[in-house]
């Protein structure tokens, strides 16, 4: 299933998931076009997140959970055993569903990631924290107090900040699993915005249970059902007329 | 009518259940506007054109009152797929069977103004004609409509070539009567107005049938020959 044209930012081959015993995955193959939305969408426990997580290796964290087949980012395989994970997560940004900031200052939640990852004067490093704030579109609302605590802004403005944090390493794809589902409905329309902006210069994965968000959002969306991938094609096709008829009962509420 | 897969919500369920029968009822209305119109030409029967002429307020009405309804359902559930599209086809359909209505309705001022006319010896049979075959075309459509079925509907849409040959037919008669006797051409010219409208109406009900085929295939046939829709829809995927 490839719907994606040119020569794709991730693609993924024959790739299977196991937590333990239960097979989250299933030989799923797909590509994710460079500097596009790509959204995943499906009932809970789809394995819509699982795949997303796969694409940073973040369950790496965690014990028994095994992947098999390919995962291409740029050609190479990132589920090689000999993938360097610290410059694979600076390469693949990802974003929670609840924003994560740290306890500390505006300025110190960014420029604790960019530290980590390279050596930068501080010059630069202002300049790096605000163009990311900026591009987050955050700059405006909290320019003039960049040393207080990330945790006093409200949730969407701590959401933009993670998305900040995140962009600020400059990384190629951004991960994105419900990073609006905990915000309110004008929050909510910023991160969409953002995400908007956004694509022009990343490659965007998002994971969210609000249809209506994955049509408006992503240019492709996957519909992924008990671990398999079941359609994946041009966003605007998946929504008027799927090909699918369970992709067509899930979008249209007949699910269940 | 086929019945539309159960949706989580009952309550859109009825929505979605609520336009298609308000369309067909709305079709049904305005069938029986044409009916109507072409008899009260026929038989010079002006009572019966006037109550046409009134009536027409109650398809426009119609028209207003599903289309708010179908805004709300977009407002409220943003149906997507095949629920979008069945949404889609209903705004649609609804402004083609209020322009058959106007066109009923100008057939209907045409047989007020005949009626006080000397009558033709062969009572109009060729407005009876086009209009039976009218008739038929546009029931056809809603049944199409009513039953999901894109095959009847691309059947139907084929009628329109029939309809247009039996409005060229009309039109070559009406012209000859005007040159064996110019006293009959401001009569004539009222029985061209009415076979014209009689020939809109079976473009609005193509249309329909179009609306049809996107509402079942997901494709947009309009604008297209007769002969690709025909590919389309029959010869593709069997509906």
């Amino acid at each position: 299933m490839s719907a994606v044209s040119p020569v794709p930012k991730i693609s993924v081959r024959n790739l299977d998931f196991h937590y333990g015993k239960f097979h989250a995955l299933k030989d799923i193959n797909l590509d994710v076009a460079p500097r596009e939305v790509t959204a995943f969408i499906g009932p809970s426990g789809c394995g819509k997140s699982t795949l997303l997580r796969v694409f940073n290796r973040m369950y790496a964290l965690y014990p028994n959970q095994v992947a098999t087949g390919e995962v291409l980012l740029d050609q190479q395989n990132i589920l090689d055993r000999r993938q360097d994970l610290h410059h694979l997560r600076s390469r693949v940004g990802m974003v929670f569903q609840k924003p994560t900031p740290f306890p500390m200052s505006i300025y110190e939640n960014i420029a604790f990631g960019v530290r980590l990852h390279e050596r930068i004067k501080k010059g630069a490093l202002d300049d790096r924290i605000e163009a990311a704030l900026r591009q987050a579109a955050l700059w405006d609302e909290v320019k003039d107090k960049l040393r207080q605590s990330g945790m006093r802004l409200s949730g969407g403005q701590q959401q933009r900040l993670c998305i900040a944090r995140a962009i600020a390493v400059k990384p190629d794809v951004l991960l994105l699993d419900e990073p609006a589902s905990a915000l309110d409905p004008i929050s909510t329309l910023k991160i969409e915005e953002l995400i908007y902006e956004l694509r022009q210069n990343y490659t965007i994965v998002i994971v969210t249970h609000n249809m209506q968000q994955a049509a408006r959002v992503s240019d492709y969306t996957a519909f992924m059902y008990l671990g398999e991938l079941v359609e994946f094609g041009i966003t605007n096709k998946i929504f008027t007329n799927p090909s699918q008829k369970q992709t067509e009962d899930y979008i249209t509420g007949r699910y269940g | 009518m086929e019945p539309i897969h159960t949706h989580i919500s009952r309550q859109f369920n009825a929505e979605l259940e609520d336009i298609r029968t308000r369309v067909l009822q709305m079709g049904g209305m305005v069938e029986r506007q044409i009916e109507r119109a072409i008899e009260s030409l026929v038989k010079g029967d002006v009572n019966l054109g006037e109550a046409v002429i009134m009536d027409d307020t109650k398809v426009n009405a119609m028209e207003v009152s599903i289309d708010e309804e179908c805004n709300q359902i977009i407002a409220k559930r943003q149906p997507a797929a095949s629920d979008l599209r069945l949404v889609v086809a209903v705004i649609k359909t609804i402004t083609d069977l209020e322009r058959i209505g106007d066109e009923a309705e100008k057939i209907a001022r045409m047989a007020v103004r005949l009626a006080q006319e000397e009558r033709p010896k062969n009572n109009y049979l060729e407005i009876q004609a086009l209009g039976n075959r009218v008739q038929q075309m546009l029931r056809d459509a809603l049944n199409a409509f009513a039953r999901l079925d894109a095959t009847a509907a691309v059947h139907s849409a084929q009628e329109d070539i029939k309809v247009d040959q039996d409005y060229d037919g009309v039109m070559r008669q009406m012209i000859t009567f005007m040159m064996e006797d110019p006293r009959t051409i401001s009569r004539m010219l009222n029985v061209i107005w009415a076979a014209r409208a009689l020939e809109r109406i079976g473009d609005h009900a193509s249309n329909i049938c179009e609306y049809v085929i996107y509402l079942v295939k997901g494709k947009d046939v309009r604008h297209i020959s007769l002969e690709q829709i025909e590919k389309e829809v029959l010869g593709g995927k069997s509906s």
